[in-house]
């Protein structure tokens, strides 16, 4: 199990948090004039790597609030928990 | 069931050749599917310059990890097709590969337990006869006739309001099915290469015209990735990129018992699937993690939720004692079904994101992979499981749909 370090309430079980997938995914600026295939990018395609991955959780039956977590997939180290309006921390890619 | 002795541990049943410099065919992962492809590329397609390249060792994979359940109860015309194709090669495989692997077909009930789970499994009950797949709705006091230790009583959390049956449904010892694939093509002259990792992609323009791996560079006419957990990463190094995301999927075990357990039990609701293997231990499954993982291990706290799951089902398991628990990794489309077919990058091809369910499949995910390598162009059951269903729209959304939760 995770322990993962909510920015507001600190260090809880992984039970207490939801999995929200790949962070910093903006919707398309230009919506009406995408392609089919750019669409498909935006729905379905998501990063998937094998080490540091930039995701987002929810602290859903604790403060529910969204942040984003660094992780690494391969070793489930917990590299960073930042907002969501802050940037990926740097020299992580 | 069958009530065959385990089959004797075989001795070498393959050789161990160095890589040649160049193949008709580089099938990349040596788990079931990349086995069942060389296969039937020998045998459909009388293609036999093959090497099937492996990182570590044959069926070491997800083939080894899995909890072996085969059945066709699937909702989609589609998924109906493929898997049901699948199913019927299941029943006269061991025979054409001259290997007893336990194919036992005990059948497999997927329980209800709301009102949505019964209207969701008559439904699909109907859809399985309209293609042909054999399915019957069965109420609790039938359920209680097929698998005596489960309990029916109205007096659980989440009782048993019915479940779907599938009687051709059933078990197979994986590893034996690897090996005895592994057998035949070997037998055939295709060359299994193991710890021989794909590390890279050799390009002619648009066209693979080979791999670079840990033994060196071996050139082909066409290479079919079958990775399994690592299809994205493996993809990634030819420049094509995958709609599947990679999870921890579990698996546990219990100490042997005598045998108790008659049939396979699946429950999407609770979510728990048991049946008992041929030694005698009782084999359960449950969902995947919710995050991305590469690490072959998984949560404690879903190990907690399908025991907890699984003793209220089946009372007699209380004192069973967990001997060991072991995770795979999957890869996960966002539809819940593979897939099967060519790629951007000419002379690629590409067999993943089967999740949790691609074991059944084997069989069929071989004939029809090894179909479109062979010919270039997908066979009428995987033309539906093409990469550029995503784009169009065309998906086969099984989630949810599948009798079980992914
Ligand atoms: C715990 C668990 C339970 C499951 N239960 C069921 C079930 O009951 N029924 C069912 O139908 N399905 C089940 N599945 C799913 C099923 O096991 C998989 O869908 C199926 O095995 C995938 O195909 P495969 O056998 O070829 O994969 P694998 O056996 O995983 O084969 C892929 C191979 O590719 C190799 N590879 C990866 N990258 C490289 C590289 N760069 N170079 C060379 N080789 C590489 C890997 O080492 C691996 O051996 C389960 C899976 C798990 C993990
Ligand atoms: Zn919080």
């Amino acid at each position: 199990m995770l322990l993962i370090d909510c920015p507001w309430c600190g260090p809880r079980d992984e039970t207490e948090y939801h999995y929200g997938g790949q962070a910093h995914v903006p919707y398309p600026d230009d919506a009406d004039g995408l392609s089919d295939a750019e669409w498909a990018e935006y729905v379905f395609y998501r990063d998937n790597p094998k080490g540091p991955f930039a995701e987002r959780w929810v602290h859903s039956i604790g403060c529910r609030r969204w942040f984003n977590v660094l992780r690494d997939t391969a070793s489930h180290q917990v590299l960073a928990v930042y907002r969501l309006d802050e940037p990926r921390p740097e020299g992580t890619r | 069931m069958t009530d065959a002795p385990l089959p004797e541990h075989p001795d070498f049943l393959w050789r161990n050749p160095e890589p040649k410099r160049s193949y008709d065919v580089i099938v990349v992962g040596g788990g079931g599917h990349g086995l069942a492809t060389a296969h039937y590329l020998v045998k459909n397609h009388g293609i036999t310059n093959v090497a099937v390249l492996e990182k570590g060792w044959l069926a070491g994979g997800n083939m080894a990890r899995n909890t072996t359940i085969i059945r066709s109860n699937y909702l989609w015309d589609e998924s109906a097709a493929i898997y049901e194709h699948a199913l019927k090669l299941w029943e006269r495989l061991p025979e054409e590969l001259d290997y007893d692997f336990l194919f036992s077909q005990r059948g497999v009930l997927n329980l209800a337990h709301t009102l949505q789970d019964v209207r969701e499994g008559v439904r699909r009950v109907n859809a399985n006869r309209l293609n042909g797949v054999d399915a019957e709705w069965l109420e609790p006091e039938q359920v209680a006739e097929v698998c005596p230790i489960v309990n029916v009583s109205d007096r659980t959390r989440y009782p048993v309001l019915g479940a779907t049956y599938q009687p051709r449904a059933g078990i197979a010892k994986h590893d034996h099915v690897a090996w005895a694939l592994a057998r035949s093509a070997d037998a055939h002259g295709v060359d299994l290469i193991q710890g021989c990792e794909v590390t890279g992609f050799v390009r002619d323009g648009d066209r693979v015209v080979g791999v670079e791996t840990s033994r060196g560079r071996i050139l082909a006419g066409r290479v079919g990735l079958a990775a399994a957990g690592h299809s994205s990463v493996l993809a990634g190094l030819a420049g094509v990129r995958l709609p599947v995301q990679s999870h921890p999927l579990q698996a546990l075990v219990s100490e042997l018992h005598e045998r108790i357990h008659p049939t396979v039990v699946m429950s999407n609701h609770v979510h728990v699937y048991v049946s008992q293997a041929h030694k005698g231990e009782l084999v359960m499954g449950a969902g995947v993690d919710s995050y991305n993982g590469y690490g072959q291990r998984g949560s404690f706290h879903v190990i907690e939720r399908q025991m907890a799951a699984a003793v209220e089902l089946f009372p007699a398991f209380a004192r069973a004692h967990v001997l060991r628990t072991w995770g795979g990794i999957v890869d996960v489309t966002p539809d819940a079904s593979p897939i099967i077919g060519t790629t951007p990058v000419e002379n690629l091809y590409v067999n993943c994101g089967w999740g949790t369910g691609g074991f059944k499949a084997t069989p069929a995910a071989g004939w029809t992979f090894a179909h479109t390598i062979a010919t270039g162009e997908p066979h009428p059951l995987n033309a539906p499981f093409a990469l550029d269903r995503f784009t169009t729209g065309a998906l086969i959304d099984e989630h949810g749909a599948a009798a079980v939760a992914h």
